[in-house]
């Protein structure tokens, strides 16, 4: 299973980068962790012209934390994020979300950015954007732009970007104080792709209770649910449940049905929130 | 003989290379001789007849060599493929041509070969190659087979290769008799070897002696070797074909000629340059073998003790689009299905049927896994009928200690009768119990409901005919220095030969163990074999080592008895010397005996001088070499056992659903089994670990799933879904118990299958004891359970009653 | 119309390597067909078996889903450079010991992925070590033998430092 042939092209800056883009990019795929482009390539799925090779950009190589969130370079490998301490402070979701990625070899390579780019919708990384109203920064030659979570992701694989645009940082907000998370999933084996999985934000008021409750989808929708699911679990868990259920819209296939991906996510939502719960009373706690 | 090291686990020979990487695997081979690199042109449609061929744009690729259809093979090559193991009730057998001539029968199918530089730009060009289809209706699944709405092969209109019906006592009777029938349909999926190392093949000719070498990733390297003198016309001894290191195998590569055992040297051979294919991991999904799809109808009757008074089982095999193997799987079923136990009379019926898959070849197990599951289940019903313990009613049904030699009344897979010859299965029950704690299993799960979690205990046993013929040998050959060279002809994939033969050498010949070489599956040294198959190597190659050392022991203590002027009766051979029992002093080195034992005229070396003819009297009357004799420390001997020996085993599991979930965890599995006399107990510990995983893997995760045309959904290992460790349980328990064969001289029965058979019956089992329900096909997930579950809620599905 | 080829250079085991590759050509087949270092072996060439680990610059990657040229200038350790000059490393070691391996072929993913996973923790626990080699397939051996290997390895290395 080789590639097809593809003209290589190694820019070292952003500039170089997305000149090379403006001209190539159309009939073009670039090129950062590749371990869900090159599989493409290998089984001749896809059979771009060009290859636009981003590894020896250093400067997209960074993960800055502060306490608005963590900007997260487009180089920055997986398990650079999940490392990274002050970013586990600032937004606990990327850790919890990035230990369920693949397995680590992967993450030494895969970036976090090149999988939002990659918009699957059974990606972690792509629910995590979601659910805490993230952002993706696109550069081009026509210039630079933001594009909020909500509007990047438009169907499984298809994202707001351009051909000639190259992806160079992501921002995931801070958890608000107060707030705890969670991401859970289930799939078939260890680090597969999920069958379903869940990741929650809940916010708890003084005394406790859940104010507000957030809950993202994976692999039950086309691209990253978010449901607020604040009112219903504050009345009860079963309403939340039937609320994540109706909303959602799984599919069929040889791993699962789409009511048994349909039963996970309503179990998932319990167990997020449930842990997400946990985790804003420890915080509560500590404080 | 002082057993020193048979029975002992000695750390293995073959380490060192594997782990530091110095593995020499076929697509190793030839670095420097940098071969040309083939890729193919397979069929994407599963049924399609073949127009026009066009290669036109794959030519304009820079560093493509040569391109080959059908049209450019030449006589048997041009043939279709050989049926390796013909039988009468295979009256409609049919297999491919090396590269597909006018149809094509599965996806995967090899239409054109083309031979480049490197793969990369070999795929470049078969990429570009256009090949006219006029696509036919696709079949798959047995139902499709069966209802016959299209023929896979045009003149075999009911898709029926063969029809065997085999029968001991009479069931008509039998079942008429009975207080008690049942009567039910099973199903098992597919599933398959895949091993980490696909096939391989690498072929060079040497036009100065007109001889062709060819390595391949094979389990039946002697078998290829006849097959491809066979089909491109050369004289056998021309052709010499050498298994390397091989990367699992686990039935997938015994199968053989692959087409490309056949088109890779021929292309060496016209190319006159050494030419090389490496399968990729999609190619090993679509064109290698899968095996275990049976639909299966069972009838039993039985008494209130739970005795299988009739036992009648009519099974449908799903074959895929060719029979180059034969009908051995479902034989195996057949046969293998009756286990450890003498049901008053049985009758089972097959028919092995063609849909267009990819073809059905044994995997590990080859068959006896769906003959298992037919028979555990039925115990298992039979139990819930009567309200009886599933082991007692098991129990009720075992051949006793005493009745071995034990004849079914069958004829095996070896053509010969089923005859089971040792074994203690009552023994083997009681050691499963206790292991699993089985009497105490009914109050754990009481107290494991009460807060509400789902568990349950399964059972399953087995019987597996091991080391079947028709033969093996081993040559062992002293050397001048008292090393020992030992050439098997079967083939290795990982279980140790190098180390487990060279233990029975060490042994039985009494020579230091770090002494000994062992060569397996290369023609030039060894060209008589049949294969790595059916867990036969240890039995049959065992066996041919054991008696070739005993011959080389005999020989050198005649020659040393000789040079030391005594008898041989008072002399003992240990750690390479030959010494008079009791006197130490007077001793020869085996590796002198070896210079001894080839009487010489031209002395080439130093030690080589005491075997001159001046060196020492002679008996003016007796000839240096005696009639029937010959020089050398060296023997060559064959074992040839009448029929097969028989291993059994009994697994036990206890297995947890997610209520939430249908997450299915194995909670405990236990194996206790019985392969007669250890050689390596390390090394059979493992092929239980790796058959036991193999087991779970086809159990909970791997299925091959076909779409309506034919199309393979999950031909990477994406989505098939082979067990990380995290899918495995922790720890596997395993018990021992030892009945030696009385077939041959070591008490040796096979393993290297013992650990996948039962496991899909077992698992079966105990999910079906957790959630109440009958589960009748396998493999399960937890989707599918969700399901089940869902209908059983709704009264769609009926429960189990009540287990004492 | 040939492809163009790049100058490829590598530090592999220890030893500058330089070769002219086509800019498609994996790392894995690199290292096998370029540089004649066979014992990286290839099982699915998308990412998932994991025979084919290598060390990058001393972290485990997938060597079948990285081009030589992405990575030109950097390090590169395979099993052919995990022995010290006289003998066994642990874990090679602790794989005879345990008998972690049947046919090998894996082999050689798992010596990487476990020499680069004690050395960022040295004394795993049981748990530590299933998830250290939960990204790797094996069909021979079931894993438990893995499993012990892992653990014995980091008793040997702990050992050997006295």
């Amino acid at each position: 299973m080789k590639p097809a042939p593809f003209v290589w092209h190694g820019p070292e800056s952003v500039p170089q980068a997305v000149q090379v883009l403006a001209e190539f990019g159309g009939d073009g795929k670039v090129l950062a962790g590749g371990q869900s482009l090159v599989p493409v390539l290998a089984m001749r799925l896809a059979e771009p012209a060009h290859l636009i090779d981003i590894n020896r950009i250093a400067d997209l190589n960074f993960v800055t934390s502060s306490p608005d969130g963590v900007t997260v370079g487009a180089l920055a490998r997986h398990s650079r994020v999940e490392g990274d301490i002050a970013a586990g402070r600032v937004q606990p979701l990327l850790a919890q979300a990035l230990k369920l990625v693949a397995h680590p070899t992967i993450r030494n390579r895969g970036t976090t950015v090149g999988s939002l780019a990659h918009a699957d919708p059974a990606g972690e990384m792509t629910a995590v954007l979601a659910l805490c109203g993230g952002s993706i920064t696109a550069q081009s030659t026509r210039g630079k732009r933001t594009i909020p979570a909500a509007s990047f992701f438009h169907g499984p694989l298809e994202s707001d970007l351009a051909h000639d645009e190259l992806a160079v940082e992501a921002f995931f907000p801070a958890l608000p104080t107060g707030a705890g998370t969670a991401f859970v999933e289930i799939a078939r084996r260890h680090g597969d792709y999920a069958l379903c999985g869940v990741g929650a934000i809940a916010e708890l008021d003084e005394s406790g209770s859940v104010q507000a409750l957030r809950c993202a989808y994976l692999s039950v929708t086309d691209t990253p649910l978010v449901l607020d699911l604040t009112r219903a679990w504050q009345s009860a868990e079963a309403d939340a449940v039937e609320q994540a259920k109706l909303a959602i819209d799984p599919q069929s296939d040889l791993h699962a049905t789409a009511d048994y991906r349909r039963q996970l996510a309503g179990v998932l939502t319990v167990r997020a929130a449930r842990q997400a719960i946990s985790a804003a009373e420890r915080g509560a706690r500590a404080a | 003989m002082v057993t020193r090291y048979i029975g002992k686990p000695v750390r293995r020979v073959e380490d060192l290379r594997l782990i530091t990487g110095q593995g020499n695997y076929t697509d190793d081979i030839g670095f420097d001789a940098a071969a040309l690199e083939v890729a193919f042109v397979r069929s994407p449609h599963a049924h399609a007849e073949i127009g026009e061929i066009d290669v036109v744009d794959a030519l304009d690729i820079e560093g493509v060599v040569a391109i080959f259809t059908h049209e450019d093979l030449v006589g048997p090559a041009a043939e279709p493929l050989p049926v390796l193991i013909p039988h009468p009730s295979l009256h409609a057998p049919r297999t491919a041509y090396a590269l597909a001539k006018d149809t094509v029968n599965h996806v995967g199918e090899a239409i054109v070969m083309v031979v480049a530089e490197n793969r990369y730009l070999a795929e470049d060009a078969a990429a570009r190659i256009k090949v006219d289809y006029r696509v036919l209706p696709a079949v798959v699944g047995i139902p499709a087979s069966r209802a016959a709405k299209t023929a896979v092969h045009k003149d075999i209109p009911d898709n029926i290769a063969a029809h065997l019906v085999q029968q001991v006592g009479d069931v008509l009777a039998g079942m008429a008799a009975a207080p008690h029938q049942l009567e039910f349909d099973l199903t098992i999926e597919r599933s398959c070897s895949m091993p980490l190392e696909g096939k391989a093949v690498y072929a060079k000719w040497d036009p100065d002696d007109s001889s062709l070498r060819v390595y391949s990733s094979t389990q039946a390297a002697t078998s290829v070797r006849a097959a491809i003198a066979a089909k491109l016309n050369l004289p056998l001894p021309k052709v010499e074909v050498i298994a390397p290191d091989v990367g699992g195998g686990f039935g997938v590569k015994i199968m053989h000629p692959w087409p490309e055992e056949i088109l890779v040297p021929m292309a060496a051979m016209r190319l006159g340059h050494p030419v090389k294919w490496t399968e990729d991991r999609r190619e090993h999904f679509i064109s290698s073998a899968h095996e275990r799809g049976q639909e299966q109808h069972i009838r039993v009757g039985f008494d209130d003790a739970g005795r299988i008074l009739a036992l009648d089982v009519t099974f449908w095999h799903d074959n895929g689009a060719y029979t180059p193997y034969g009908i051995i799987c479902p034989i195996v079923t057949s046969t293998q299905l009756l286990g450890p136990y003498k049901p008053g009379a049985y009758r089972v019926e097959f028919f092995s049927i063609y849909t267009t898959t990819v073809i059905v070849t044994p995997y590990r197990g080859a068959g006896r896994p769906q003959g298992v599951f037919a028979m555990e289940r039925t115990m298992d019903r039979i139990a819930e009928t009567l309200g009886l313990d599933r082991t007692e009613v098991r129990a009720a049904n075992f051949i006793q200690p005493d009745e071995f030699p034990f004849d079914q009344g069958l004829i095996f897979q070896d053509g010969r009768p089923l005859i089971y010859d040792s074994g203690n299965y009552p023994a083997q029950l009681e050691m499963i119990k206790e292991m699993i704690d089985w009497a105490g299993f009914k109050d754990l799960q009481a107290d494991a409901a009460k807060a509400g979690r789902l568990m349950g205990i399964g059972i399953g046993c087995y019987v597996e005919g091991t080391g079947p013929g028709p033969y093996e040998g081993a040559h062992i050959q002293v050397l001048n220095d008292g090393s020992v060279e030992v050439a098997i002809g079967l083939t290795s994939q990982g279980q140790g030969h190098q180390t487990v033969f060279a233990q029975i050498v060490a042994d039985e010949l009494g020579v230091p163990f770090e002494s000994i070489r062992v060569t397996s599956g290369d023609t030039r040294r060894f060209g008589y074999a049949v294969g790595t198959f059916a867990s036969r190597a240890a039995v049959m190659s065992g066996s041919a080592v054991a008696l070739a050392a005993r011959s080389v022991k005999a020989k050198a203590l005649k020659v040393a008895a000789d040079a030391l002027e005594c008898s041989e009766n008072d002399l003992e051979l240990i750690d390479g010397m030959i010494a008079v029992r009791g006197n130490p002093t007077a001793s020869i080195a085996l590796g002198q005996v070896a210079v001894l034992s080839n009487p010489l005229r031209y002395a080439f070396d130093e030690a080589a001088k005491a075997a001159t003819q001046f060196a020492r009297p002679a008996d003016p009357n007796v000839p240096p070499v005696a009639a029937g004799e010959a020089p050398g420390l060296e023997s060559r001997d064959y074992y040839s056992p009448p029929r097969s020996t028989f291993a059994s085993g009994m697994h036990a599991a206890i297995v947890e659903i997610d209520p939430e979930t249908s997450e299915i965890t194995i909670d405990r599995y236990c194996v206790v089994h019985d392969c007669g006399t250890l050689i390596n107990p390390m090394i059979v510990t493992g092929q239980v670990h790796g058959g036991v995983a193999q087991g779970i893997a086809g159990a909970l995760y791997e299925t091959l799933a076909y779409d309506e045309h034919g199309q393979l959904l999950n031909a990477s290992f994406m989505d098939f879904l082979m067990p990380y460790v995290t899918e495995i349980p922790g720890r596997l328990e395993l018990g021992h118990q030892e009945t030696p064969s009385p077939l041959n001289p070591l008490g040796i029965k096979g393993a290297g299958e013992a650990g996948v058979i039962p496991v899909s019956a077992v698992i079966a089992a105990a999910v079906e004891d957790a959630m109440g329900f009958r589960i009748d096909a396998m493999p399960i997930n937890p989707s599918a359970l969700f399901d089940l579950r869902r209908d059983f809620a709704n009264g769609k599905i009926d429960a189990i009653r009540s287990r004492p | 119309m040939t492809e163009e080829r790049h100058d490829v250079q590598l530090t592999v085991n220890g030893h500058h390597r330089s070769v002219l590759v086509p800019a498609r050509r994996t790392l894995s087949d690199f290292l096998r067909h370029d540089l004649g270092l066979t014992g990286t072996h290839v099982g699915c060439e998308h990412g998932v078996c994991g025979a084919c680990t290598v060390l990058l610059d001393g972290e485990p990657v997938r060597s079948c889903l990285i081009f030589a040229v992405t990575i030109t200038g950097h390090e590169v350790t395979t099993v052919e450079g995990l022995a010290p000059a006289d003998g066994l490393s642990p874990v090679q070691q602790a794989f005879r010991e345990c008998h972690a391996l049947q046919c090998g072929f894996c082999t050689p993913g798992f010596l990487t992925t476990i020499t680069a996973g004690l050395a960022d923790n040295p004394a795993p626990t049981r748990a530590d070590a299933v998830e250290m080699i939960a990204g790797n397939l094996c069909r021979c051996t079931g894993y438990q033998n893995i499993v012990d290997a892992v653990l014995r390895a980091a008793e040997i290395s702990e050992q050997t430092s006295w």
